[in-house]
């Protein structure tokens, strides 16, 4: 088997110059700070479904998301800087949904995890008590597709996230900032 | 007991009670009466009290709209005996009506509020009757009634 060289997928955003006392480092100070937040997101304990055993399992020893900087999940909004939406979300649960993210401090991401996250998925038909997609109640960021989801596609989610923030502000981080200056 | 000495038995009781011969519980290998609505309290009452059947864990209380009338569904076992039964009664679709058994199983107490609220079944005698798991306003407008219908947030396919 060939020794693959370690070629980081998204290098840290910044040029170091050598210098005899150690070295000095050119970047954007936005830059540094999503990178810093990219590799340090606290999910939030939050389950409501079958999509949440498969969350759990991304936690645990096989898949371990904290190989990638997930593993302090936290129960409670406060603390935490990712929700991850695993399971139907039904009317009656929406406020529950909307509090918890609205207690959630910034910045603050969301990931819709599954089916029914998504779109209501299978109870997209013929159901009176489903929300037809989270995004209905809160922005999401990042959308999985799956019922449930493997952990797999999970920590694909999750990288994306993280390339996601890397890159930049996210719409409603953009929009809330807009929302200031206006004032 | 066996099934034949459960029949004999529940036949003593009342003499009414018709017994399914063929369906699921059957091939389960559970006795199935059925019996009159008005029949039931009486009914309930003897099969929780009476010494040798002390049927004492109803494990199972539901309802199904056979859009032409509901039936009640009862299944009891004995903790004691570990006798099953299967229990059900014909109720009327428009004014569904059957006595509560809330007081002989403490567990009928939940789940007869379940279905009231999923089916409009009204338990008489029933101590707290009320919604347990819809939000509030929804009494009148039962979803697991074949007929049911909500053009707000239901997408028909």
């Amino acid at each position: 088997m060939d020794v693959k060289p370690d070629i980081p997928n998204d290098p840290f955003p910044g040029e170091v110059h050598p210098s005899p006392s150690g070295g000095i480092l050119v970047t954007a100070i936005d830059d540094v700070i999503n990178w810093a937040r990219s590799n340090s997101l606290w999910p939030l304990v939050f389950g409501t479904s079958c999509c949440a055993i498969e969350m759990m399992s991304t936690a645990s020893a096989k898949y371990d998301w904290s190989r990638f900087g997930f593993e302090v999940a936290r129960a409670t909004p406060r603390q935490a800087d990712v929700i991850i939406i695993a399971g139907t979300i039904v009317n009656k649960m929406a406020p529950v949904l909307k509090r918890l993210y609205d207690q959630m401090a910034d910045p603050k991401y969301v990931i819709a995890m599954g089916a029914c996250a998504t779109s209501g998925g299978p109870f997209f038909y013929n159901t009176y008590s489903v929300v037809k997609g989270a995004d209905h109640v809160i922005p999401v960021d990042v959308y999985i597709a799956g019922c449930p989801p493997r952990p797999e596609a999970l920590l694909h989610a999750l990288i994306s996230l993280q390339r996601k923030i890397k890159m930049g502000l996210t719409r409603e981080q953009i929009r809330s900032e807009n929302k200031v200056e206006l004032k | 007991m066996t099934n034949e000495e459960l029949k004999a038995k529940l036949s003593e009781l009342l003499p009414s009670a018709t017994y399914e011969e063929s369906g699921q519980p059957i091939a389960v290998g559970w006795l199935n009466v059925n019996i009159d609505h008005k029949d039931w309290l009486y009914f309930a009452n003897s099969l929780r009290n009476h010494a040798q059947l002390n049927f004492d864990y109803l494990f199972c209380l539901t309802c199904v709209d056979w859009k032409t009338h509901l039936t009640m569904v009862y299944h009891l076992e004995s903790t004691q005996y570990r006798h099953t039964i299967v229990v059900r009664s014909k109720l009327d679709r428009t004014l569904p009506q059957i006595e509560s058994v809330s007081n002989i199983w403490r567990t009928a107490d939940f789940h007869e509020r379940e279905v009231y609220e999923l089916f409009g079944v009204n338990f008489l005698n029933h101590p707290d009757l009320r919604l347990l798991i819809l939000p509030d306003g929804w009494e009148g407008r039962n979803p697991l009634r074949k007929d049911f219908e909500d053009p707000v947030n239901m997408i028909k396919l």
